[in-house]
């Protein structure tokens, strides 16, 4: 475990806990974002707030590379493989919509909501997530 | 205080956790999927905090009839665990595989100004949209 970063991983996660309780608290809505971005981009109603939580999720970082920190705790480092990014980025949109959430909606509010239903979709995605991996190392070495 | 206020201070509260976490980084998210490989275990941590955090208020507010804003609570009703959950979890985890970002990081990445995040988050919309216009 090369890059094993647990403090400031349990640090992050327990502030996303945090706008999750005070989302849920306030709005009565659980901030699974992959439905978010549909209601987003799908539904008039709430638009204007839906677009205004996925802005935060942009502004978040930038405040934080402006007046926390110069730089991430870890550096920002994806994939410029078309072949990887637009099937990568299909996929995500198509199933989480189909299987009713992503990480934070199934992860962490289905979880933390002892849903089986989350516990099993999030078992389902992040096993099949390793698989893809493990496969990608063997064969495609990452395009 | 309205509810597009809290929304935008939620992201933006939720955008610094997904940076400190790390998991911005499509590399750090495949160390965590690259289980035979130089595992590495922090994404355990991030989901961990959050859970810990959010469970217990969760399960004292489960009876809440309305939020602090006056809206109706209404909750997912039960998932059955189906085909749709299993097929759609295992396509979403390829996906998540094949590039090591998640819708949430997806968006925030879009901090870093590299345009390839852009080019990510429209095949998720075409995704999001497909899924829509084809499967009820």
């Amino acid at each position: 475990m090369n890059n094993f970063t647990p403090f400031s991983a349990l640090l992050g996660g327990v502030i996303i806990g945090v706008s999750v309780v005070f989302y849920y608290y306030m709005t009565g809505r659980l901030a699974g974002i992959s439905g978010i971005f549909e209601n987003a981009i799908t539904k008039a109603s709430q638009r204007l707030s839906n677009l205004a939580f996925l802005l935060g999720l942009v502004i978040g970082p930038l405040i934080y590379f402006n007046f926390i920190a110069s730089s991430a705790p870890v550096a920002f480092n994806i994939t410029h493989s078309y072949l990887l990014i637009i099937p990568g980025g299909f996929l995500v949109g198509f199933g989480t919509r189909l299987g009713g959430g992503c990480t934070s909606g199934h992860g962490i509010c289905g979880i933390g909501r002892l849903s089986t239903s989350s516990i099993i979709a999030t078992g389902i995605f992040v096993a099949i997530g390793m698989l893809t991996v493990t496969f990608l190392q063997q064969f495609g070495n990452y395009l | 205080m309205n509810d597009k206020i809290i929304s935008l201070i939620c992201g933006i509260i939720f955008g610094i956790g997904l940076v400190i976490s790390g998991m911005t980084n499509p590399e750090k998210v495949i160390g965590f999927l690259s289980i035979t490989h130089n595992w590495d275990a922090s994404l355990i941590f991030v989901m961990g905090g959050a859970i810990i955090t959010a469970g217990p208020f969760f399960y004292f507010l489960k009876n809440k009839e309305f939020s602090a804003l006056g809206d109706k609570i209404n909750l997912p009703a039960k998932q059955n665990i189906d085909k749709k959950l299993i097929i759609g979890s295992s396509l979403f985890g390829v996906g998540w595989g094949l590039v090591g970002l998640c819708p949430g990081p997806a968006i925030s990445a879009l901090a870093t100004f590299d345009p390839i995040t852009v080019v990510f988050l429209l095949s998720m919309a075409a995704g999001v949209l497909v899924k829509k216009n084809t499967i009820k």
